[in-house]
């Protein structure tokens, strides 16, 4: 074990800024100098890694939430291969990686083994990126989910199989382009009407707690991550991480994509338990799908050679439809 | 204890008595009896504490293992043929992570054409994966071999799978002698893992490696095998001071010594084997038997020091190696390079063809009189094969086998 990294500071989320003016026990997890840093800085992440950021505070704030008892079981992808080159690693807490499809059976042993041992201070963490989770792993996770194993499962999604170079996923958002959803011809990019949501699809197990967040909301993820870890049970949070690499969008806007994609009302944030949903997280400024899509190379072929004004419109009644479904509109005050 | 019990059941509580942790459990026949004889033993509070998980697929149970016993619980589980195949990838992971889990594979036939009956393909077909493999005999060998699998595997930080025959041992009922829980705690101290996850003490596993040392590593994996044939009879004669039985060790030389023509077996055959050999004998031919209890590591030396002597040996494989013939024969033929003897493979028992004392008899005494190939495959119903073979020379596309033959035999011909 490396000793323990200097904290560096970052300016990061819309609330983060204001954190000098709260209590410091309202402060942000991240605004604490003593921040366990789960995940050390210079790992081999591309700038601007939203999965990288994620998982900083995800693991940062579960670990708060126990005392610094965390154990951490995490798929194959980006988030593992930058992490872990041999003979380094970027993790200051234990940390398992097995394989692809299995993350969260793995994270079941764990916890197995922690009850067997009366460990219940200890606490598991499993995570993936979205074709871990949506995909190959998706049958491990369900049953993690049906035995209610007392875990919190993290799904960073980038949209798209990110470390083998960009392909599609079952949570690549139709029209995107991929390596291997090309854009090319009359329906370009992903296909309307595949993919999957596994939020639903986890709240469908009614278990204690599902949630959703995005990059752009640190604060919310942070809540949201100490919320679970104060529930016993399947727990499962998918925390949007925009992929500078993968979308085709600068390092530096990684934050600003992912509140555009919450805006948009294309990612809907919020809460649910035991199969119900608890508490959803309002548009402040609703924003035209059109200002989410243009930023990113992936749906260049929407706007040039000529506006795809059809497509365009079907994105947007799939964003109303996210709006309507979960009442993210923000009640106008007369 | 001696009682009249079932194969399974006398497994289920030895694996009991060796107070796993953490036991995960998928249903596949021949393999079901133990898991769930363990579930009761469970259930009944005989084994406390142990966390008993079911899961959703053999995939899914290895994971699940791989966790728990990176988090530093003794770990079990129990599977066989499909249910084997369909772990592969977590059966490589947990070997080359170094997890000491325990698993009993209940040998069965691989499909197509699906079979439920025994022979060696399963587990043969991860002779490569970096497990341990111990092939029982009998009953009583095969629950002795557990504790002395759990002390092996945790010694070396090494998975090691306890092989034994489907339906054969399984669903045999026979006098065991079932250890007793004070006899296994003086045997198999409790687990203590080398590397476990744990917060005050953190560390990663399972990182990625590049070229610059993953060969260091798969070397290093190799020779930790290699310690294995040390410990195995190490642990075997421990066990042997401990219950006053002998079960384990690397190999069984059964009337080798002065033995023209040696036969080589794994499991149960061994027993009809050995049987024939004393018949053999008694009418004064030289003949001899040698049972291989540890596959891998194959204990090549060993192997060599028995066999080199013989002028010829007769492998009985009970699973195939399609497209060259025999598994365990080429592992035999490493042991024996550079000695010119008679080698014969005989692929024998597949899919639960039973291997009787009248096709033994028969067969070793083609291989005695020089009528038997390099590779056989006893009691093959030539007519049968002969036709498909016809129809196969008249079209390059004659059609599957397996839905040929079954049309064959459905119109009588
Ligand atoms: C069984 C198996 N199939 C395929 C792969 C190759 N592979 C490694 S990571 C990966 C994609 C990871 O995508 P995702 O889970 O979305 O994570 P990301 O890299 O985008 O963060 C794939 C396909 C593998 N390691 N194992
Ligand atoms: S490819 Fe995307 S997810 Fe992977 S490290 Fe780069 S930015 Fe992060």
């Amino acid at each position: 074990m490396n000793a323990a990294q200097q904290v560096k500071f970052y300016q990061v989320g819309s609330l983060a800024a204001g954190n000098r003016l709260l209590d410091p026990e309202l402060r942000s997890d991240q605004a604490d100098p003593a921040r366990s840093n789960a995940l050390t800085c210079g790992h081999r992440a591309c700038q601007g890694c939203g999965e990288a950021l994620g998982a900083r505070y995800v693991l940062d704030a579960a670990q708060r939430a126990s005392g610094g008892k965390v154990i951490a079981v995490n798929a194959t992808g980006c988030l593992e291969v930058f992490s872990t080159p041999y003979p380094q690693t970027s993790w200051q807490l234990p940390w398992l990686h097995s394989l692809f499809g299995n993350a969260p059976a793995v994270a079941s042993g764990v916890a197995a083994a922690l009850r067997a041992k009366g460990r219940t201070d200890i606490r598991v963490v499993g995570q993936g990126g979205d074709g871990g989770t949506v995909d190959i792993g998706l049958g491990c996770l369900s049953g993690m989910f049906e035995r209610n194993d007392d875990v919190l499962y993290v799904c960073y999604d980038n949209e798209a199989y990110m470390n083998t170079g960009v392909q599609r996923s079952g949570a690549t958002p139709p029209t995107a382009r991929t390596a291997t959803t090309q854009a090319v011809g009359e329906e370009p990019g992903a296909p309307f009407g595949q993919g999957k949501s596994l939020p639903l699809i986890a709240m469908a197990h009614e278990i204690p707690y599902v949630a959703t967040a995005t990059v752009a909301g640190l604060r919310d993820l942070e809540a949201k991550v100490h919320r679970a870890m104060g529930l016993r049970g399947a727990r499962y949070l998918h925390v949007l991480v925009p992929c500078p690499l993968g979308w085709g969008t600068a390092s530096c806007d990684t934050v600003r994509i992912a509140r555009l994609a919450e805006q948009s009302g294309l990612f809907p944030v919020f809460e649910a338990a035991g199969g119900e949903v608890t508490e959803v997280t309002k548009i402040r400024r609703r924003v035209p799908v059109e200002e989410y899509l243009r930023p990113q190379k992936r749906y260049a072929h929407l706007f040039t050679p000529e506006v795809r004004t059809d497509v365009i419109a079907r994105l947007q009644r799939a964003a109303d439809r996210n709006i309507a479904r979960f009442d993210l509109a923000e009640e106008v005050v007369s | 204890m001696l009682k009249q019990t079932e194969g399974s059941r006398a497994v289920a509580e030895t694996v009991a008595y060796c107070r796993p942790e953490v036991i995960a459990a998928y249903p596949i026949s021949p393999q079901t009896h133990i898991v769930e004889e363990l579930s009761r033993l469970v259930k009944s509070g005989a084994l406390k504490p142990c966390e008993y998980v079911n899961v959703e697929s053999e995939f899914a149970a290895m994971s699940l293992c791989i966790g728990a016993s990176a988090a530093g619980a003794r770990t079990y589980t129990a599977t066989a043929s499909q249910g084997l195949l369909y772990m592969v990838e977590a059966l490589y992971n947990a070997a080359g992570l170094g997890l000491p889990i325990v698993m009993t594979v209940a040998n069965r036939a691989i499909g197509a054409p699906i079979n439920i009956w025994n022979d060696h393909s399963d587990s043969m077909s991860q002779r490569d994966s970096g497990w341990i493999q111990l092939y029982a005999r009998d009953n009583q060998e095969a629950a002795d071999l557990h504790p002395q699998a759990f002390r092996l595997a945790e010694e070396l930080s090494l998975p090691v799978m306890v092989c034994m025959d489907g339906f054969v041992l399984t669903h045999a009922w026979e006098r065991i002698e079932v250890p007793e829980q004070a006899q296994v705690d003086a045997f198999l101290a409790p687990y203590e893992p080398r590397q476990v996850l744990d917060p005050d003490e953190p560390v990663s596993i399972g990182a990625m490696v590049g070229p610059e040392a993953f060969t260091e590593v798969r070397y290093l994996a190799h020779a930790k095998q290699m310690q294995a044939l040390e410990a195995i009879p190490d642990i075997a004669r421990e066990f042997r001071q401990a219950f006053a039985r002998d079960s384990g060790g690397l190999i069984h030389p059964y009337a080798c010594e002065f033995a023209d023509t040696i036969v080589v077996a794994l499991g149960s055959v061994l027993g009809t084997v050995c049987d024939v050999v004393d018949e053999m004998r008694a009418d004064g031919v030289r003949i001899g038997a040698l049972g291989i209890t540890s596959f891998r590591p194959f204990p090549l030396e060993a192997v060599r020091t028995v066999l080199g002597h013989a002028r010829r040996v007769v492998v009985l494989e009970r699973a195939l190696a399609v497209g060259v013939g025999g598994i365990v024969s080429q592992n035999v033929r490493t042991a024996l390079s550079g000695i010119r003897l008679d080698g014969h493979t005989v692929v024998a028992g597949l899919g639960g063809r039973p291997i009787t004392k009248e096709s033994l008899h028969r067969l070793f005494a083609d291989a005695i009189a020089g009528r038997l190939g390099h590779l056989e495959f006893l009691d093959l119903d030539t007519g049968l094969v002969e036709r498909e073979l016809a129809r196969m020379a008249q079209s390059r596309r004659s059609g599957p086998s397996a839905e040929n033959i079954l049309r064959d035999v459905g119109s009588n011909r």
